[in-house]
């Protein structure tokens, strides 16, 4: 302990100075990112492995042989339902994309005008914003529920993508990110006679990009790993998202011959997350930045 | 801005003032219109029918606070349920919050390689519980070809393969560690941008003053400047520890052995959509939500900013 703390700021000097410290929090961060990225490793392995080697004694994680087979039985596979399996990426897809691309509008147009115009009721309207941060989408399920059977949506993509495209978590990501814009640039577009959509669009949407963007990742993930969502309003099998596809695919008769499959369909249900962060990374780091809450 | 400072001292609804509200509320309106459809007004829907019997047939009748007698002296399971969750959120909440800011505070201090420690640090939480609930059960397997036990044997830790999720003593702590693995990095990008984002020059100044080491930094500088990350990061990661179900009830089944893996939102998904019971399974969502808000507003009083 006492070489971390003779540390110093400047990284060239720490070097030198502690080498025992820097060694064990390396290993310390080793370690952690070893119990965070080997289950991906072997995610990713069993994907590409052929059947023979799924089932080798004793298991190995890393793959030797690596196929695409496991991918062509999944995509040509129509297994025991008559859904092949590209029809549950493409819900996937439409249901997340369709709520992605609302909310960023919803949430942008929303966070804009509460935190330009500053309208009588703000302060209370986003405390109340700000308090549902604190429960889960579990608490008002049930409610949800009855409102999207009300409305005859059951089954339907739309009782999907309603309920989430004003998410409280959402719009707050964007709200702190705009309350720092300058009211000055805003300003000076209305007095050159610009209209009020017209500033929004051209003006206050480019300078919201890196909100938005995050917003887009945020939002992405957690409406493409939904899974209580789907398990709530759809018992269609023509109208199931991937995880709860991919549940399906997993479990049952027949689940041995399949677990190549069920290896490649894990993949492409995680992959396009993961990519997506990747891509976006840089824009999430600066929205995250003004995402405290002052309480 | 002067002049809308002076018009607000002379009344208190000045034309400026008025037509912001009316464009601010035009640009709210939509998102106002879902939030208030789907989350304000089902709070107090589910508030009023945890008061009833509602089973989605006949119209709901009044019982009073019955559901909540029954849940709580006559509902063993969700007792259990109950127990389950708060050891699961204890374990899962505080590992994957302190781990997160661990990981963020040493990622800022390295020179090279950030990028690749934050990723294989984040990727968990980019991932679906039930995708890698697939991965899971092989890990845990049961027979000797499961990783885990297949590691064990190798080592001779364990003679005979163990039965982590059909054993009920097991697999309590098989869902403790796939959900701390889940919630690795809850908060973690808000403590990294919060971390990159404090004024080098502060801690210059803090060595100027005295400040003799790391420690000293994270606690007088650090930790205060980060106050508002720490909450935000803090009242996701409360909710979150609190919903733990997907992974449960894909890795241990539903209902899981001897109700190992129940937690309050299974309870609540099993009374709900599949017993139909509405009014009872309300009465558990407000337990949730009446958990989650208090523990969020400690969590608001623990980190208040002195502004």
């Amino acid at each position: 302990m006492e070489s971390i703390i003779v540390q110093t700021l400047t990284g060239k000097r720490r070097l030198k100075k502690v080498k025992f410290g820097h060694v064990m929090l390396v290993i310390g961060m080793l370690a952690l990112v070893c119990f965070t990225a080997l289950p991906l490793v072997a995610m990713i392995c069993r994907a590409f492995m052929p059947l023979d080697e799924l089932y080798l004694y004793p298991p190995r994680i890393i793959v030797r042989k690596p196929t695409f087979s496991n991918f062509a039985d999944l995509l040509n596979s129509l297994n025991a339902s008559d859904v092949p399996f590209t029809r549950y990426i493409f819900n996937s897809i439409l249901t997340t994309g369709v709520t992605v691309f609302l909310s960023i509008f919803v949430s942008c147009a929303g966070a804009y005008g509460l935190a330009k115009f500053k309208p009588r009721g703000s302060a209370t309207l986003f405390a109340i914003i700000t308090a549902a941060l604190m429960f889960s989408t579990y608490v008002t399920q049930i409610p949800n529920y009855l409102i999207v059977n009300g409305l005859g949506l059951v089954n339907s993509y739309w009782a999907l993508i309603l309920p989430k495209i004003a998410v409280a978590y959402n719009f707050f990501l964007v709200k702190q990110f705009a309350e720092q814009l300058p009211d000055s640039i805003l300003e000076a577009a209305r007095i050159d006679g610009a209209k009020e959509l017209y500033t929004f669009w051209h003006i206050a949407m480019p300078l919201l990009k890196p909100a938005w963007s995050t917003l887009a990742v945020f939002s992405f993930v957690s409406n493409w790993n939904d899974y209580f969502s789907a398990l709530v309003y759809i018992n269609k099998d023509a109208m199931k998202t991937l995880p709860l596809a991919l549940q399906t695919l997993a479990g049952g008769a027949g689940v041995v011959a399949r677990s190549g499959s069920v290896g490649a369909a894990t993949l492409l249900t995680t992959l396009p997350t993961i990519i997506i962060f990747c891509i976006m990374r840089g824009k999430v780091m600066q929205t995250m930045t003004y995402s405290g809450i002052k309480s | 801005m002067k002049q809308i400072v002076k018009r607000k001292e002379k009344g208190p609804i000045s034309q400026m003032d008025r037509r912001k509200t009316i464009v601010g509320y035009m640009f709210m309106t939509p998102f106002l219109i879902l939030f208030v459809t789907f989350t304000l007004i089902p709070i107090f829907v589910a508030m009023g029918l945890s008061l009833t019997n509602y089973n989605l047939i006949q119209s709901p009748g009044f019982v009073g606070l019955t559901n909540y007698m029954n849940l709580i002296l006559e509902d063993d399971v969700f007792l259990t349920s109950l127990k389950n969750t708060l050891l699961f959120a204890l374990l899962t909440g505080p590992t994957g919050y302190f781990a997160s800011f661990f990981m963020a505070w040493l990622i800022t201090l390295m020179n090279k390689g950030r990028g690749a420690f934050a990723l294989a640090f984040y990727a968990p939480s980019l991932t679906s519980g039930v995708a890698m609930s697939t991965i899971w059960l092989i890990i845990f397997s049961g027979d000797r070809n499961g990783y885990l036990n297949n590691f064990m044997l190798k080592l001779g830790v364990i003679l005979e393969p163990i039965l982590w999720t059909k054993d009920a003593n097991y697999l309590k702590w098989v869902i403790v560690i796939i959900s701390v693995w889940m919630s690795m990095g809850t908060g973690f990008l808000v403590f990294l941008a919060g971390l990159q984002n404090i004024d080098p020059s502060l801690y210059e100044a803090a060595k100027v003053d005295g400040m003799k080491n790391r420690f000293q930094e994270l606690r007088y500088i650090t930790l205060p400047m980060m106050k508002p990350q720490l909450l935000f990061g803090a009242v996701t990661s409360v909710t979150n520890a609190f919903a733990i179900f997907d992974v449960a009830t894909s890795v241990a089944g539903m209902p899981s052995p001897n109700y190992a893996a129940h937690t309050i939102v299974a309870h609540l998904y099993d009374y709900a959509f599949i017993r139909m019971n509405m009014g009872y399974a309300s009465s558990v969502a407000m337990i949730l939500f009446i958990m989650t808000f208090i523990i969020g507003r400690i969590c608001f009083y623990v980190f208040r900013s002195e502004d």
